[in-house]
Order: structure tokens, then C-alpha cells, then sequence
């Protein structure tokens, strides 16, 4: 078969397939979507226009929170919907004590309790934190968070599970990330990942 | 956007003979994070095991620990050791066949600005109900050099035939 003329258009494309299947690039189960690692303080992460081509999301990163605190809070809020549509529980523990606490009809969800460190604890240590967000793109269910969260300092820290709701059966289409600590540090980093089902 | 398959498998080692200690080195730096899952038994009665970052055993590892026992919620912290406290293994008085899982997230592994932190889920779980434990920790190791090399040791003992050990990277875009 000739090429003459080249490879320039898709009837093209079709006429070298021979009846053959066409070329779908297959990316893998696990995608990253988009990772933001911060030059300077900043006061809110936003991930905008996630496709609703997966089954969940995640997002895997490091943080501390600029305020004069010993840690702080992280929150997680959708759609940029800030009516008290969500709800959180906590547990975790600290060395010495294990805590749970909750929160209902909050104008946003958690990421982390007190699991946020901040400026007034040791420097260059960074709270870490994965977020699974499931089920997101689905138009019948709320949406329920789960997190593993922690941070340790030689001398204090935080283990933590946290869960969240957020009462909408919207599919997800912009997070963002802010803490009650003031704003996230330099070199603080958040990756989003979607996971897609078979 | 969606930049094709962004969780490998590095390496992953099976035990065909017990050892003290797994090594997973020249860890490349081109992820983001790194995901250790283990399943671990020892010749020992302890239920440890540990990693250590580019063979560091000076004493610049912490963890605080939060764990249920089946009856209570207890949480606890080590400072100053030599090693991440961050796997399980099923020690030697559990019963046959009894393996630990454990998976850590070790996050931002190859930045050379902050100190490290992982992230670790691990569970015992026994037959006799003794030493039954689901634990969530997280652990710091004061460096903020890039992590190359993990070694996952035994301290007392040595790890059994059919203990696994597989090594994942997470990049992102």
C-alpha cells in the first residue's frame, strides 16, 4: 500500500488500518491529574475541572501550616460549595491519648485534625497525608472522604484517620485545600490521582 | 492531565530462604512517593520490624503510634531511635501460617528541602487473640536528604521463608 502523500488525515489513518482495530492509547488504572507544589505561602490548593472519567480520587502530599500554632487543621471543601453541608470524624492519637472528635453541618470537611503541623513546631517537618475521595463522579451518593494523616516530630505528633461527608450528590469537579493554621508553607506539595474502575 | 500508568512496581522480593534484612537500593528519584507493602514473619516472638533510609543508624528516626488491641485504643511515641518503627511482622509464638501486613506510604521521598515522614497502616492478627493489633503510625526521619536506599531489617532474628517484600513509585505530572 502506497503512502504516497503521508500520514495527514484521519481518513487517512483509516484507510492504513486495513480493518484493523484502531490505536487507543491505554493509560494505566492510576493516573496522575495534577500536582502543586508551593515556591511561596499559600493560602488555598484548588484542583478545578477534574474529569469524571474515574472511579476515585486521591490526593497524596505533605503540608505545614504557616500560623503560630503547634499544629492545626486541614479542610476540604467541593464545588466551592460553602453552605454546612458537611460532616467529620476524627481519631487519632498523640503519644499519649487517643481522641475522637466529630463535627456535623460544617461549611467544610477535614483532612486532618490537629493533625496539621504549624509554624511553632520543629522546622522542616511536614504533615502527610493520604486522601481518598470515592466514588466522586457518582450522581446518586453523597460523597464520603477518608484520610491517613500524620505527622511526627521527635517529641510530639499525631496519627490520625479522619472521614468526611459532604451531603451533595453532585459529582466532584473542583477541591480545594485550605488549613485553619493560616496558609500552607513553602514547599508544601499536593498531587491528585485518579483511580479508574475496570 | 492524565499522563499515562503513574504507579510502578520497582522491585519486589519473596523470600526463598530466611534473612535478616531486605535491601531495596539505588532507589531512582524520579517519583513522587514510594509505597512499601510487606508481609512479614519472623523467627523471633517480636512483632517489628524496621526500615532504614539510606543507611543512616544514627539515632534520627521518631514514630507515634495509634493502635487497637481488640479491647482498648491505646497511642504511644518513640523518639531517637535508629530505625522507622513503621512494619508488623507475625512473631514466632503466633500461629503457623500467620503472616503481618503492612503498607507505608513514604512520602516525598527524593525532595532534598524537609525531613521525611511515612505514613503506615499495619495489622497483626492472630488466632490465639493475643498480639491481634490494627495500628496506624506515622514516623519522621530527621533528613532532608533524598532517599536512595530502604533496608528492611529484623533487629533480633531473621525474616521466614515466604515473607514478601514489594517496593512501588508513585510519580506525579
Amino acid at each position: 500500500m502506497s503512502n504516497a502523500g503521508g500520514f495527514k488525515s484521519l481518513n487517512r489513518y483509516y484507510d492504513m488500518l486495513a480493518g484493523n482495530a484502531a490505536y487507543v492509547p491505554i493509560f494505566g488504572a492510576y493516573d496522575s491529574i495534577a500536582t502543586t507544589t508551593l515556591g511561596s505561602a499559600q493560602t488555598t490548593i484548588t484542583f478545578s475541572s477534574i474529569p469524571s472519567t474515574y472511579t476515585h480520587l486521591q490526593i497524596r502530599g505533605i503540608a505545614r501550616a504557616t500560623g503560630s500554632f503547634t499544629n492545626a487543621d486541614g479542610l476540604i471543601r467541593f464545588n466551592s460549595d460553602t453552605g454546612a453541608n458537611y460532616a467529620h470524624h476524627a481519631l487519632y492519637g498523640d503519644g499519649a491519648n487517643v481522641t475522637t472528635t466529630a463535627g456535623t453541618s460544617t461549611t467544610s470537611g477535614r483532612f486532618a485534625r490537629n493533625a496539621q503541623i504549624a509554624n511553632n513546631n520543629t522546622a522542616s517537618c511536614f504533615s502527610a497525608f493520604v486522601v481518598d475521595i470515592l466514588d466522586y463522579a457518582n450522581a446518586s451518593k453523597y460523597k464520603t472522604v477518608r484520610t491517613l494523616v500524620g505527622y511526627d516530630a521527635n517529641g510530639s505528633g499525631i496519627s490520625e484517620l479522619e472521614s468526611s461527608l459532604w451531603q451533595s450528590t453532585s459529582a466532584v469537579t473542583q477541591i480545594d485545600l485550605t488549613t485553619d493554621g493560616g496558609n500552607f508553607a513553602q514547599y508544601s506539595s499536593f498531587a491528585l490521582y485518579g483511580i479508574k474502575g475496570a | 492531565m492524565a499522563a499515562g500508568n503513574t504507579y510502578d512496581a520497582i522491585a519486589t522480593q519473596t523470600l526463598s530462604s530466611a534473612a535478616a534484612s531486605v535491601t531495596f537500593s539505588s532507589i531512582a528519584g524520579t517519583y513522587t512517593d514510594l509505597v512499601l507493602v510487606t508481609s512479614i514473619r519472623k523467627s523471633t516472638t517480636g512483632v517489628s520490624a524496621y526500615l532504614r533510609a539510606n543507611n543512616d543508624s544514627g539515632t534520627n528516626y521518631s514514630t507515634t503510634y495509634l493502635y487497637g488491641s481488640g479491647t482498648s485504643a491505646i497511642s504511644t511515641r518513640d523518639t531517637n531511635r535508629t530505625f522507622f518503627d513503621s512494619l508488623g511482622a507475625a512473631g514466632s509464638s503466633m500461629a503457623a501460617g500467620t503472616f503481618a501486613l503492612s503498607v507505608n506510604h513514604i512520602m516525598n521521598y527524593a525532595n532534598s528541602t524537609t525531613n521525611k515522614t511515612v505514613l503506615a497502616r499495619k495489622q497483626y492478627s492472630n488466632t490465639s487473640g493475643t498480639w491481634d493489633y490494627v495500628e496506624a503510625s506515622v514516623s519522621l526521619w530527621r533528613s532532608t536528604a533524598a532517599i536512595t536506599q530502604l533496608d528492611v531489617l529484623a533487629i533480633s532474628g531473621n525474616f521466614d521463608i515466604g515473607s514478601t517484600f514489594s517496593l512501588y513509585g508513585i510519580a506525579s505530572a
